[in-house]
C-alpha cells in the first residue's frame, strides 16, 4: 500500500508543440493511501494514459512519479508492485482457473502451500470456487473476466490496484454485483484502488473521489457531491448529472448582472462577481419553475415536457439556448408552446469565466 | 419439424453439375488411371493381365523402398524438429514494426520467392569445395568436405537447404501470429510479474498454436514429397544415401518403367500423406481443446 504522487505530463508522440500533442497535460495529483478514486471522463481523454503512468506500462514524458516518496518513474510494472486489471478479459489459455488466479504469486515464488489457500479465498470472493479446476479458456466473456480481476485482487501486498474500465463486457446485473464485491473489497483489505470507468454512475458509487478528465486535462477532483454542486470546469457541469447543468451567457457590468440580455437582481452573496462576459450554470435539478414571474426567473418557451416517471424533464428555449429543468411530479404540466418562467439564479448558481468556476 | 417441411427439389443436383464434372477431370480421373495401373500388368498396349494385389505385395517387400521410407521419415523429423522451433525463435527476434520490420521482413522472405531447382543449383555451387563458398571454406577449416563423395554429408547437406530454403516460412506465420496477440496480455503478464520466459511460454506459445500447426503440417507434406532440391544437388546419391520416396518413385516410374509397382506405390504414398496430416491436425487439435471437453463433463 502506498501513496502515489503524480507531478507529470505525457505526449506519445517525440515533440510535443501544442496542448492537442499532449495524451495528459502537466499536472500534479496525490492518490491516498487505502482512498477509493475513479477516473471519470468520454473516450479519449487519457483516462488509460494515466491509469498505465501508474502502473509503469508507460513512462511519462516528461515529470515523475512517486510511491510513498520514492522515485518509480523508470521502474517497470513488475518492480512497482502493482496490480492492474484490463477492459478485456487477459486469460493465461492453457492454465486452469486456479492457476490462472494464482500465476502473480506464483511468479514472485510464494510457496505453493500459502498460493493455494490465497487462490481459495479469491475464488471463494468472485464465486469462482467451483470452476477452479476448470481450463479458464472455456468459459464465458464475464467468468473470464472475473478471473482477471482476481488475478488483480490475489496480491495482499499491492501499492494499489487499478481497473480499467472492467466491467465492460459483464452483464449488467453482474455488474451491480461485481461493483458491491469490489467496495466490500477496499472495505476489507483497505487496498488503494483506482477505477477507470466513463460511467459516471460507475464512478459516483464506486469511489470516494473522482477525477473528471476531459482532453488530456484532470478538471476536478472531489467528491461525488462536490462535482455536483459546484463543478470547477463547465466540462464537470455537462458531464456529471443527467440532464447536465444549463449554461446560460451572462454578463457582468456597472448596471448590475444581465443573464440572456435581461438584467437579474444578484443577493449579497453573489455580490462580487468579476465584471465582463460570464456563463451562468444551473443544475436542471435545482430550477424552480411557475406560469407567472417570480424572482432570479426568466420568461421561456416549453419545447418538450419528458415524464420520466419519477418526475418530469422539461426542455424550454430561451434566444435560442436550450434549457432543462427536473421538477417533480405535478397534477397538470406545463403544455408545450406555453410560457413558463424558470428561476435560474438562486443560491446554487454557479459563474464561469473561460470555462473555469468564478464563483 | 422444418427439416420435414422443406420442399424437396431434386433439381437442385444439377447445380452441382458442373463442379462434378470439373473435379472428375482434374482428379478422380488422373488417379483412377493410377488404380488401373496398380492392378494390372501391362505387357503391350494390347496385352494386358489383371495382377489383382500382385504389385502392391511385391514393392512393400522392396528393401530399396524401406530404405527410402526409413531416410524420408528421419528427414522429415528432422526437418521438423529444426525449422520450427527455429522458425519460432526467428519470428520473436524480428521487429514488430517500423522500417527495420518492413526491411526484416523482405529478407527473411527471400528463400521463398527462389525457385525450387534454382535453390538446389545454388546449394550444388556453394557446397563445391573448389569454388563453393561454403565447401571452400570448410575445406579450408581442414575438414574433408563433400556432398557428392560422403553420404553423411550430403544427407547434412540437403537437410541445411531445407532449413535454409524453408524455415522463413514457419518465422513468417509465426511471426503473423504474434502480431495478432492484442497488447494487454503482455500487459497484464507484466503487471503479473511474468518473466520472459513466462511470457512465451504461457501467452506467446498458446497464441501461435494455430499457425504453427499450419506450418507443422506445411512443412511435414512439403519434406515428406521433397524431390527437386535433392535431385539438382546430389542427384540421390551418394549411391542412395539422399535418394527419399518422390525420387524412389520416379526410378521406378520413369527410369525403370515398372508402371505397375510405380501406381501401387503412388497410392500408398498418397495414403501415408493423407494419414499422417490427419493423425498430426487431430492431435494438434486435441492439444488445444482437451480441457474444454473436461468442463462440461
Amino acid at each position: 500500500m502506498a501513496r502515489i504522487d503524480l507531478d507529470l505530463a505525457h505526449a506519445y508522440g517525440l515533440k510535443p508543440q501544442q496542448d492537442s500533442d499532449y495524451a495528459l497535460l502537466p499536472l500534479k495529483m496525490s492518490f491516498e493511501n487505502g482512498g477509493a478514486y475513479a477516473l471519470l471522463g468520454p473516450s479519449g481523454c487519457g483516462k488509460t494514459t494515466m491509469l498505465n503512468l501508474m502502473s509503469g506500462l508507460l513512462q511519462p514524458s516528461q515529470g515523475a512519479v512517486h510511491f510513498d516518496g520514492q522515485d518509480v518513474t523508470r521502474a517497470p510494472p513488475q518492480q512497482r508492485n502493482i496490480a492492474q486489471v484490463f477492459q478485456f478479459p487477459v486469460i493465461y489459455d492453457t492454465m486452469t482457473v486456479a492457476e490462472n488466479l494464482g500465476f502473480p504469486l506464483r511468479n514472485r515464488k510464494m510457496p505453493a502451500e500459502q498460493i493455494r489457500k490465497r487462490v481459495g479465498e479469491i475464488a471463494e470472493m468472485l464465486d469462482l470456487s467451483g470452476q477452479l479446476n476448470h481450463r479458464a479458456s472455456g468459459l464465458a466473456a464475464d467468468a473470464k473476466q472475473k478471473i482477471s480481476l482476481g488475478r488483480g485482487l490475489v496480491r495482499s501486498d499491492v501499492s494499489a490496484v487499478l481497473f480499467d474500465e472492467p466491467l465492460t463486457v459483464i452483464d449488467p446485473h453482474l455488474k451491480w454485483q461485481l461493483r458491491r464485491k469490489l467496495k466490500q473489497i477496499h472495505r476489507e483489505l483497505k487496498l488503494t484502488l483506482v477505477y477507470v470507468t466513463h460511467d459516471q454512475v460507475e464512478a459516483l458509487t464506486f469511489a470516494q473521489q473522482v477525477v473528471v478528465m476531459t482532453r488530456g486535462r484532470a478538471v476536478q477532483m472531489g467528491t461525488a457531491a462536490q462535482l455536483f454542486e459546484r463543478p470547477s470546469h463547465t466540462f464537470v457541469g455537462h458531464f456529471i448529472g443527467s440532464p447536465g447543468m444549463n449554461f446560460l451567457p451572462a454578463q457582468m457590468g456597472p448596471q448590475g448582472l444581465q443573464v440572456c440580455g435581461k438584467a437579474l437582481a444578484l443577493n449579497a452573496l453573489q455580490g462580487d462577481l468579476p465584471h465582463g462576459d460570464l456563463k451562468l450554470g444551473i443544475r436542471p435539478e435545482y430550477v424552480r419553475c411557475a406560469g407567472s414571474s417570480f424572482e432570479g426567473a426568466l420568461p421561456m418557451q416549453v419545447q418538450q415536457v419528458q415524464d420520466v416517471g419519477t418526475h418530469f424533464i422539461v426542455t424550454a428555449s430561451l434566444q435560442g439556448q436550450v434549457f432543462k429543468a427536473r421538477l417533480a411530479m405535478m397534477a397538470e404540466p406545463f403544455a408545450v408552446g406555453s410560457t413558463v418562467w424558470c428561476q435560474v439564479l438562486n443560491d446554487k448558481s454557479c459563474f464561469y469565466r473561460n470555462e473555469e468556476i468564478v464563483a | 419439424m422444418s427439416a420435414s417441411n422443406k420442399p424437396v427439389n431434386q433439381k437442385a443436383w444439377f447445380l452441382i453439375l458442373p463442379v462434378l464434372v470439373c473435379v472428375a477431370f482434374s482428379a478422380i480421373l488422373p488417379l483412377m488411371t493410377v488404380v488401373n495401373y496398380s492392378v494390372q500388368d501391362i505387357i503391350s498396349p494390347e496385352r494386358r493381365v489383371f495382377v489383382g494385389t500382385e504389385w502392391f505385395v511385391a514393392i512393400m517387400r522392396d528393401e530399396e523402398l524401406h530404405g527410402a521410407l526409413l531416410r524420408q521419415i528421419t528427414f522429415s523429423l528432422a526437418v521438423l524438429l529444426i525449422e520450427i522451433p527455429l522458425g519460432i525463435a526467428l519470428a520473436l527476434s524480428m521487429p514488430a514494426q517500423g522500417w527495420r520490420a518492413s526491411v526484416v521482413l523482405v529478407v527473411v522472405s527471400l528463400s521463398l520467392l527462389i525457385p525450387w531447382n534454382v535453390v538446389g543449383t545454388i546449394w550444388q555451387i556453394f557446397g563445391r569445395s573448389d569454388i563453393g563458398l561454403m565447401g571452400a571454406a570448410l575445406q579450408g577449416l581442414g575438414i574433408e568436405y563433400s556432398y557428392t563423395g560422403n553420404a553423411a554429408h550430403a544427407w547434412l547437406t540437403v537437410l541445411l537447404m531445407d532449413v535454409w530454403h524453408w524455415t522463413p516460412l514457419v518465422a513468417l506465420l509465426g511471426y503473423a501470429g504474434l502480431r495478432s496477440i492484442p497488447d494487454a496480455y503482455y500487459q497484464a503478464a507484466s503487471i503479473d510479474g511474468a518473466s520472459k520466459l513466462a511470457v512465451f511460454w504461457y501467452v506467446q506459445l498458446p497464441k501461435m498454436r494455430g499457425v504453427l500447426m499450419i506450418a507443422v503440417l506445411l512443412r511435414f507434406m512439403d519434406s515428406f514429397m521433397i524431390y527437386t532440391e535433392p535431385f539438382v544437388l546430389t542427384g540421390g546419391g551418394p549411391g542412395n544415401a539422399t535418394t527419399f520416396l518422390s525420387q524412389f518413385l520416379t526410378q521406378k516410374a520413369v527410369g525403370q518403367f515398372d508402371l505397375g509397382p510405380a501406381a501401387a506405390f503412388s497410392l500408398i504414398y498418397f495414403l501415408i500423406i493423407l494419414l499422417m496430416c490427419f493423425v498430426l491436425f487431430n492431435w494438434m487439435q486435441r492439444v488445444g481443446t482437451q480441457a474444454k471437453e473436461g468442463d462440461h463433463a
